[in-house]
């Protein structure tokens, strides 16, 4: 009778890398597939945006800064006055705009 | 699996063997940070992914807003503007067509919602009708053909009959729409006929935007010109790295992080100094000892690399980011129902590999370069 021969820690090391990196593989498959999936609802947005003339996305309906952040007071999310206390937890999400970024270029 | 011979190699694996029989021996430790690990690189690469392909819906559902939208600002804040503004920017040279639009918000106490009311230009429904957004839909409980009543202005009910539900894959723009008629629209909040909320103007070379809105500006020193770029430069900002949405999440998870490796890289424990100790008396020399170390890191921060990142795959695009929704949904009682499409790039998976894998494995070699230059002798009798 043959002794059964313990299987090495590189072996099993080897093994479990190959597994992840095949698991990123299939992610790198998986995006286009899913990217195919979906372009037919991103089709049925853009067509809904164009025709209704839309400028946000209805992301946080929760308060009107939030809700059309573009379109907003230029001192939103801090609707009051620059130093008010904000009311709405998507305020804490969805920043006021970057005067500096918005500004024309020289 | 068969390795071929080569003595570098069997030097390789025999280090290799001996990681992880020395993982095995602290088991319940080495599972820990491995969990510790994979749910650090799991909540990262979730808010990248997740934020990266908000960033790209975002851009792509808003590719074809108004180029211009210009608003009457009173006091500072946004007001109703009046209709004969249109006759004003129409003759502007550059500007292709000009058109009022009619928007606003309306909250429903029944529902605790905010719905956006609409008056399209293009295919508006027909007077007592309206259509609804997918969410609206759900929180209301109301279904094409029911009847919406709200109370306008006045105080008086209105009741809108439903002729349409916007489909589900939409939602991301339409979940709290109204689609009214412009008389009712008008009826409904109280706005004059010669009135509207902004306007949108199209441009005839998109070159000359910038300029259009100075010329815009220049004839109605009281509007303010948002260009469309500016709004997709807002959702930028917002879903960006560095802000918003994104560094909410970021700011604790790297924070987590820093604290690992940290801990780290703030010393060795007496058991493992010891073991350098005598692996090098028993003729290991400085550089097998880091390689060796340098193994057992990089198959933990690998493994857990990878582990983490599939999970955040699974989590954002499969299983629609739960962790995440009841930070975005906020107070909002209307929340869209969205699947996001992937964009993934190598840099992406680059950056976050070395965001996590390269600080780990560089805090796991520094303390043992430490011990392992330091005479045996010495760090057995510590």
């Amino acid at each position: 009778m043959t002794p059964q021969r313990k299987r090495r820690g590189s072996t099993l090391a080897m093994w479990a890398l190959g597994l992840c990196a095949l698991a990123l593989l299939l992610i790198l498959l998986d995006s286009g597939r899913l990217a195919a999936l979906h372009a037919e609802a991103l089709r049925q947005g853009q067509a809904r945006a164009m025709s209704d003339q839309l400028t946000d996305p209805a992301l946080f309906t929760e308060a009107r800064f939030a809700r059309h952040a573009s379109q907003a007071d230029r001192h939103a999310a801090f609707q009051d006055h620059p130093m008010a206390l904000e009311h709405f937890p998507a305020g804490s999400l969805m920043p006021p705009p970057d005067a500096t970024a918005l500004m024309p270029p020289p | 699996m068969s390795f071929p011979h080569n003595a570098w190699l069997e030097s390789q694996r025999g280090l290799i063997d001996f990681s992880i029989a020395n993982l095995g021996r602290r088991r319940g430790r080495n599972l820990g940070l491995f969990l510790a690990y994979t749910l650090l690189v799991f909540l990262l690469a979730s808010v990248v992914l997740y934020g990266d392909a908000l960033r790209r819906e975002a851009r792509l559902l808003l590719a074809d807003a108004p180029e211009l939208v210009v608003q009457r600002l009173t006091a500072g804040r946004h007001d109703l503007l009046p209709a004969e503004w249109l006759d004003r920017v129409r003759g502007l040279r550059g500007v292709r067509a000009a058109e009022g639009r009619l928007w606003g918000y309306h909250y429903d106490p029944a529902a605790q919602a905010n719905y956006t009311l609409l008056a399209p230009n293009d295919a508006p429904p027909a007077p007592g009708q309206v259509e609804i957004g997918a969410a609206l839909a759900r929180a209301s409980g109301l279904d094409v053909g029911d009847v919406l009543s709200l109370r306008g202005f006045d105080g008086k009910p209105f009741a809108f009959n439903i002729s349409r539900v916007f489909e589900a894959e939409s939602e991301l723009v339409s979940a709290d729409l109204m689609r009214v008629n412009a008389a009712d629209f008008r009826a409904f909040f109280g706005v004059e006929p010669d009135l509207y909320t902004d306007l949108a103007l199209s441009v005839a070379n998109p070159r000359e935007v910038r300029k259009v809105a100075e010329k815009v500006l220049d004839r109605l020193p009281g509007a303010r010109v948002i260009a469309r770029e500016e709004m997709r430069r807002t959702y930028e900002a917002a879903f960006n790295w560095r802000q918003g949405v994104l560094l909410t999440f970021l700011s604790t998870i790297l924070l987590a992080f820093a604290l690992l490796a940290w801990d780290k890289a703030s010393g060795l424990s007496a058991e493992e100094r010891r073991e350098i100790g005598i692996l090098k008396a028993l003729g290991w020399d400085t550089g097998d000892v880091l390689r060796m170390k340098l193994w057992e890191g990089a198959l933990v921060s690998l493994c857990a690399f990878l582990v983490g990142y599939t999970l955040a795959w699974l989590h954002v695009f499969y299983a629609d980011a739960p962790l995440f929704t009841a930070v975005l949904k906020g107070w909002s009682v209307l929340y869209p129902q969205f699947r996001l499409a992937p964009q993934i790039d190598l840099a992406q998976i680059a950056t976050l590999f070395f965001l996590t894998v390269l600080p780990y494995v560089a805090a796991t070699i520094a303390p043992v370069w430490r011990a392992a230059t330091l005479d045996p002798d010495e760090v057995m009798r510590e």
